[in-house]
């Protein structure tokens, strides 16, 4: 049972108030779902359970589904018909519509104004809100975690368990405070953190753990910053990370399309303050990242642990899966990292395909040209922030500069709408993973801030993005 | 859909030295665009498998026609990381694997595979160190007693969440459990 007298951190709060039967040593708790985000991709198998065993969806009205993994950037063709990258890709969509439409679950359709990136579409709604728990069948749902939110990636068949029964088999997982001391140096976001983090920690350094991200480097991050740092929280081998909720937060949220209006406004900003952790609170594990060391970062292998600042040089590797890695990349040790030719740039994601991610790179790209034989991709999270970008101008620079300004989706982060990379090319992007082959066949990922991949388009190579931010301090002095 | 149960299983080991082995490389994304969970085997590290379309690799681990004899899969750490599609279980158990068995697996993987019968193993630094060495020795793996024991004379035990371990020995089927608590889920609903 819960000591009631111990302090209790922000996760300890969000499990217990959605326990619906506790855990014992035999059977693991079962949770209550607040949230339950859907996609065209890890969705099909679980509608199809519900069929075999003739069950509804218990909570339509808990459940909002949007369409992005396998859909194209590029608009319909004179036919009238979308590019997608297969018949199997169409297929997929048809069947969430039709999934969608068959249990009564509302779809952020092909034509939805308000359809986007799964990770970036719940905030944007509102539907993200603190103290709820939330769940997708996408590892990166812990984007949500920003919010002061119990959000985590889950199976195919939990997807089905969800559809149900608006609940879950959990055990309650351990829990880890990682504090983010310190000031970041002006160019520095929350991606370096991200990157530095987990170079600091490992790619299973946060293996069977639910991270709060704290420190006064978190604090001082944007809804979009925080977003950013939890959705790499998986990329740290935790499926869960979160950010207490704060005046930052409840800005945010005011206002938009699914969050409480009026008298349940200021209840739901009262409940949720009561939501950070006590000041003794207890985590089964403390690290400590100096948040005014890092510098903008950018990945060397093929782990998201593999990142170093993007003005230093290839780390000597160390183990045999070091050196294999740096083969596959065909980066040289202790080579400048500048010396590293670039292909292709691809700004997006559910790490980084927000508004402000979007500024960035415009903001390093503005006036300038990408480098000759540089494709670069910006593909904006959803279809506000297309609208919202256009509505400022960005999409402007980014065409004026020689960029591709593309419709929302998850594109080439997980290169299953056609938006992929060549055999051999060297990609700089801001999404979120650098594993051999995910962006295509023999392509080789380096991961970066929004900030860095707009340098690299620039420059042609790997640049610390410094070098431009500080070119423009220079001019303006 | 129940899986196969899983009690002991005696085969032989296929050995992945590599750290990190995520879900991209268990199924790349591109295969993905499946709705029905059948036939993934073909694309099982498909592109250790295979060079181009379709055209088998000279130097590949993996037989072509399936995992046969070699039922489990020996791989190095953070076995599984990466997206959580339950394509990469599906996948690798069409492909003929029945059992996974590393120093530590991630968790939304070892939670997916253990829904599909396909048992994650995870074991000592030390005995694992030495079951890398060798690919290709016959292993015993017996979810009674949690224990796994080589030709060799090498035991290690090793730990499954209890109620996983149920369903997969006794044929518990998790939704019919989560189904059987209704009435508090709707109690729990109306509380809210």
């Amino acid at each position: 049972m819960t000591d009631t007298a111990r302090p209790r951190s922000l996760f300890d709060k969000l499990w217990d108030a959605h326990v619906v039967v506790p855990e014992s040593e035999d059977s693991p708790a079962i949770l209550f779902i607040d949230l339950h985000l859907v996609h065209e991709v890890t969705s099909p198998q679980a509608f199809a359970m519900l069929e075999e065993r003739g069950l509804a969806v218990r909570r339509p009205d808990l459940t909002q589904a949007t369409l992005d993994h396998s859909t194209p950037t590029l608009p319909a063709g004179a036919d009238g018909r979308l590019p997608y990258a297969t018949e199997a890709a169409e297929k997929q969509v048809r069947q969430l519509e039709e999934n969608c439409a068959r249990h009564g679950i509302d779809l952020l359709g092909l034509d939805d104004p308000r359809r986007g990136i799964v990770h970036v579409v719940g905030p944007e709604l509102g539907l993200t809100q603190p103290g709820k728990t939330i769940v997708c069948g996408d590892s990166h749902t812990s984007t949500h975690g920003a919010f002061g939110a119990l959000a985590f990636g889950i199976g195919t068949t939990e997807v089905g368990h969800v559809l149900a029964t608006q609940c879950l088999l959990q055990r309650k997982p351990k829990s880890m405070r990682i504090d983010f001391a310190g000031e970041l140096a002006p160019g520095v976001g929350a991606k370096d953190m991200a990157l530095a983090m987990i170079a600091q920690i490992g790619a299973d350094g946060g293996q069977g753990y639910a991270v709060e991200f704290a420190g006064a480097a978190v604090k001082a991050l944007s809804m979009e910053g925080r977003m950013t740092l939890c959705n790499m929280a998986i990329e740290a081998g935790a499926r869960v990370g979160m950010v207490a909720p704060d005046e930052t937060t409840y800005a945010y949220l005011q206002g938009r399309e699914h969050a409480p209006r009026g008298k349940a406004w200021e209840a739901a900003v009262e409940r949720w303050r009561a939501l950070p952790s006590e000041p003794d609170a207890v985590f089964d594990s403390e690290v400590r990242v100096d948040a005014a060391a890092i510098r903008p970062m950018i990945t060397f292998g093929v782990s998201p642990d593999a990142a170093a600042p993007a003005g230093g040089r290839v780390p000597i590797p160390a183990t045999a899966d070091e050196r294999e890695a740096n083969h596959y990349m065909r980066f040289t040790p202790d080579r400048p990292f500048a010396e590293m030719a670039v292909n292709r740039v691809f700004i997006g994601s559910c790490t980084n395909s927000r508004l402000s991610d979007l500024r960035e790179a415009a903001e390093i790209m503005r006036g300038r040209r990408v480098a000759e034989g540089i494709t670069a991709l910006v593909v904006p999270g959803s279809q506000a922030i297309r609208r919202a970008a256009e509505a400022e101008g960005l999409d402007t620079v980014f065409l004026e500069a020689g960029a591709e300004w593309r419709l929302p989706g998850c594109s080439m982060c997980i290169a299953m709408n056609g938006d992929q990379g060549a055999p051999g090319d060297l990609v700089v992007s801001t999404s979120n993973r650098n594993f051999v082959g995910r962006q295509g066949k023999d392509v080789r990922t380096v991961l970066a801030g929004p900030a860095t991949a707009a340098a690299c388009a620039i420059a042609g190579h790997i640049v610390d993005p410094w070098d431009y931010l500080n070119g423009e301090a220079a001019c303006a002095a | 859909m129940q899986p196969e149960p899983f009690i002991r299983l005696e085969s032989y080991s296929l050995v992945l030295p590599q750290s990190n082995i995520d879900t991209d490389q268990i199924i790349p994304a591109r295969f993905l665009t499946t709705t029905s969970r059948e036939g993934l085997g073909k694309s099982a590290f498909y592109d250790w498998r295979y060079t181009g379309e379709d055209v088998p690799k000279n130097a590949t681990p993996f037989p072509v026609e399936g995992a046969g004899e070699r039922k489990i899969l020996v791989a190095g750490a953070n076995f599984g990381c990466g997206s959580s599609r339950e394509h990469a279980p599906w996948a690798l158990l069409d492909y003929g694997f029945r059992a996974v068995i590393s120093s530590d697996i991630a968790d939304i993987f070892k939670s997916n595979a253990l829904k599909n019968g396909l048992l994650p193993v995870e074991i000592d630094r030390n005995t694992h160190a030495k079951l890398m060495e060798q690919s290709g020795i016959r292993i015993l793996i017996d979810l009674e007693r949690c224990m796994i024991e080589t030709e060799h004379g090498l035991r290690a035990e090793f730990a499954v969440e209890p109620f996983a371990r149920r369903c997969l020995l006794d044929g518990v089927d998790p939704l019919g459990h989560i189904l059987a608590f209704e009435s508090a889920i709707a109690a729990f609903e109306a509380a809210r």
